[in-house]
């Protein structure tokens, strides 16, 4: 009983932080000087063809009542047309959208990967130069921001030593016939593996700069929660059964020290979806907050409503997904 | 007092001299940039376009890291920028730490209402792609020094709150607070008299923290044309610039970047030294 109301607490908040999201943004658009109507006409245009136009988009009544008008049509999935690209928003976003969930989530593996194996050969050998050298780069990865550490790697493997590309998202010439937008996902169900690396080949900077400080987080908080770890009683008792260090770091204490980095990774993970938009930019990589960017720049206000909301709700759903793992990983938690 | 935990204080370290040497030098760029700068920032000249650094063929002199595309002067041009990037690091930072860490002592250690509040609206701000939110917010409020500072403040006051308010509630649930109230003191004295100084070192690493962030913020918005008017010179607008013309002229996008680069870590580390200064358990 008292889960399901902690459940139906969780989604109400839930809710009423999408609402807030929603009236925010709303209010604040509308303030933007500059008639985005009068940008679509030609020049040409007559009063009576921009009062038109104006009508037919509803930016002639109050603010109250375009707020009920669009959230209205929302809670049926319809999230208006875009004012410069002319297409129903909820088209434009949701084919769009599969390239930054791809981005987001190959970032989050390598930053799992490489700041789990920094963690773990930090505790494998502490208190070592190899653990000294591991707080310093994490020290100084965490320090600098994801767009930083794009133009560096810009640099570096775009210029220097060419290897990969700096902008798009796949290459043009590539023959792809694919049902979904989701690239990389369907070329590997497709095992169409020219595909896969031309994509690899594009997303590997932008992944890595948003992965480096992410991963840097992971390696000092998993470091630090290993080492507490590895003073309590029933690690020395696996020590004394005979295991080895590494038998006991990654089988005994791993699985605890685990719970407290998770935590935080959520969050951290939402962090790096919201810098998508600044990297996407960055890389010309045509994802949401590429489209985000430019509708700023159009005034293309219901498209910028749809793709805020849209972050809005995948945050929330970040967060909510890794309380339930939390409770699912938890043993304290799973039987209350 | 004297008692062994004096003994533990560290030496103040390698790291806060180097931070603090670099932070330095950019404040005395900024301050004396006219008499310092080389050459005029803004000068345009066809013939000394696209000039390379001092040690390769072609330079020449005056011009020790070379040019732009308009022949700009580009190490005049990052000294001029430090004054933007250091105005906006100080006012933004300083205003962000004071309304942030306001809101967060009074939600972490009054509770009740004015908690529920803060903490939704911390909420809200959360789901927030923040990048999205200042390029939305520059462009309602229009480009402009101010414009920034007040994007800067509305995005990032959260990052205060958050923390300052999970201290508070540490902090107020300690003996000694529950001993300042049983001797009669205001709720209000002893927020600022117990509860703050105590969250002091928390504050200083976080307002050093969010200078670097200030200025890379700045950045990012010249970086989408959305900061300061072409006029004046700034690091992001270097970058952006650079960044188009990087196989063509490389120096162009690489000095401002490694400037930026250093200032972010500057900021940072001079952050964590000072923290532990200030903590009042080691000092």
């Amino acid at each position: 009983m008292t889960l399901l109301r902690s459940i139906l607490m969780r989604f109400l908040s839930t809710a009423i932080t999408l609402f807030g999201v929603a009236v925010i943004i709303f209010v604040v658009i509308r303030v933007v000087p500059g008639n985005p109507i009068a940008m679509m006409l030609p020049p040409g245009a007559t009063e009576a063809d921009i009062a038109r136009l104006q009508a037919q988009y509803g930016f002639d009544k109050s603010i109250f009542e375009q707020f009920t008008i669009w959230l209205g049509g929302v809670v049926q999935g319809d999230f208006g047309t875009s004012i410069s690209l002319r297409q129903p928003v909820s088209a434009l976003v949701l084919n769009r959208l599969p390239a930054t969930l791809e981005l987001s989530i190959v970032a989050l593996i390598i930053a799992v990967v490489s700041g789990g194996t920094m963690a773990l050969t930090g505790t494998r050998w502490r208190n070592t130069r190899k653990e000294g050298a591991i707080d310093v780069s994490t020290g100084m990865a965490l320090s600098i921001p994801d767009f930083l550490w794009g133009l560096v790697l810009i640099l570096l493997f775009g210029v220097l030593w060419p290897v990969f590309h700096i902008s798009g998202r796949i290459s043009p010439a590539l023959d792809i016939d694919f049902t979904t937008n989701f690239y990389l996902f369907e070329a590997l169900l497709r095992l169409r593996f020219d595909v896969l690396g031309d994509l690899i080949g594009h997303m590997f900077m932008p992944a890595l700069a948003l992965a480096i400080p992410l991963s840097a987080i992971i390696a000092q908080l998993l470091k630090q929660s290993l080492k507490e770890t590895m003073h309590l009683d029933y690690v020395t008792l696996s020590r004394t059964h005979g295991y080895g260090e590494h038998h006991v770091i990654t089988r005994d204490a791993l699985p605890n020290a685990i719970l407290p980095t998770l935590t935080l990774v959520g969050v951290q993970f939402t962090f790096l979806i919201g810098g998508t938009v600044i990297i996407e930019r960055l890389f010309s990589y045509e994802g949401l907050g590429n489209m985000a960017i430019d509708a700023v720049i159009n005034r293309d206000l219901p498209l910028i409503q749809g793709i805020v909301i849209l972050f809005a709700l995948i945050f929330t759903l970040v967060n909510l997904a890794v309380d339930m793992l939390y409770v699912v990983l938890n043993p304290r938690l799973r039987h209350a | 007092m004297r008692d062994a935990r004096g003994d533990v204080k560290r030496p103040i370290g390698l790291r806060l001299w180097l931070s603090g040497g670099w932070l330095s030098l950019l404040v005395l760029a900024a301050l004396l940039a006219p008499w310092i700068a080389p050459q005029d920032p803004l000068a345009q000249d066809l013939f000394t376009s696209r000039l390379p650094p001092f040690w390769e063929a072609g330079a020449e002199p005056g011009y020790w890291l070379g040019s732009d595309s308009l022949g700009r002067d580009v190490l005049s041009r990052i000294i001029h920028g430090a004054r933007l990037a250091l105005i906006v690091a100080l006012v933004a930072g300083t205003l962000t730490c004071v309304i942030g860490t306001a809101l967060g002592l009074i939600a972490g250690f009054y509770r009740g209402w004015p908690d529920r509040i803060i903490s939704r609206f911390v909420d809200i701000w959360m789901a927030f792609p923040p990048v999205l939110f200042a390029i939305l917010l520059i462009a309602v409020l229009g480009t402009g020094l101010t414009s920034i500072i007040i994007a800067i403040v509305v995005i990032d006051w959260t990052r205060f709150a958050r923390v300052i308010r999970a201290e508070a509630m540490t902090q107020g649930a300690m003996d000694y607070v529950a001993s300042a109230q049983v001797a009669g003191r205001k709720r209000m004295g002893t927020m600022l008299t117990e509860i703050l100084p105590n969250v002091l070192p928390t504050i200083i690493a976080l307002l050093t923290l969010e200078m670097g962030i200030a200025v890379i913020v700045e950045a990012i918005l010249s970086f989408v044309n959305l900061s300061i008017s072409t006029d004046s010179p700034t690091w992001g607008g270097m970058i952006s610039e650079g960044r188009t013309s990087v196989h063509q002229a490389w120096w162009v996008l690489v000095f401002p970047l490694i400037t930026l680069f250093l200032t972010v870590l500057s900021f940072s580390q001079l952050g964590e030294g000072l923290k532990d200064r200030f903590d009042p358990v080691l000092r």
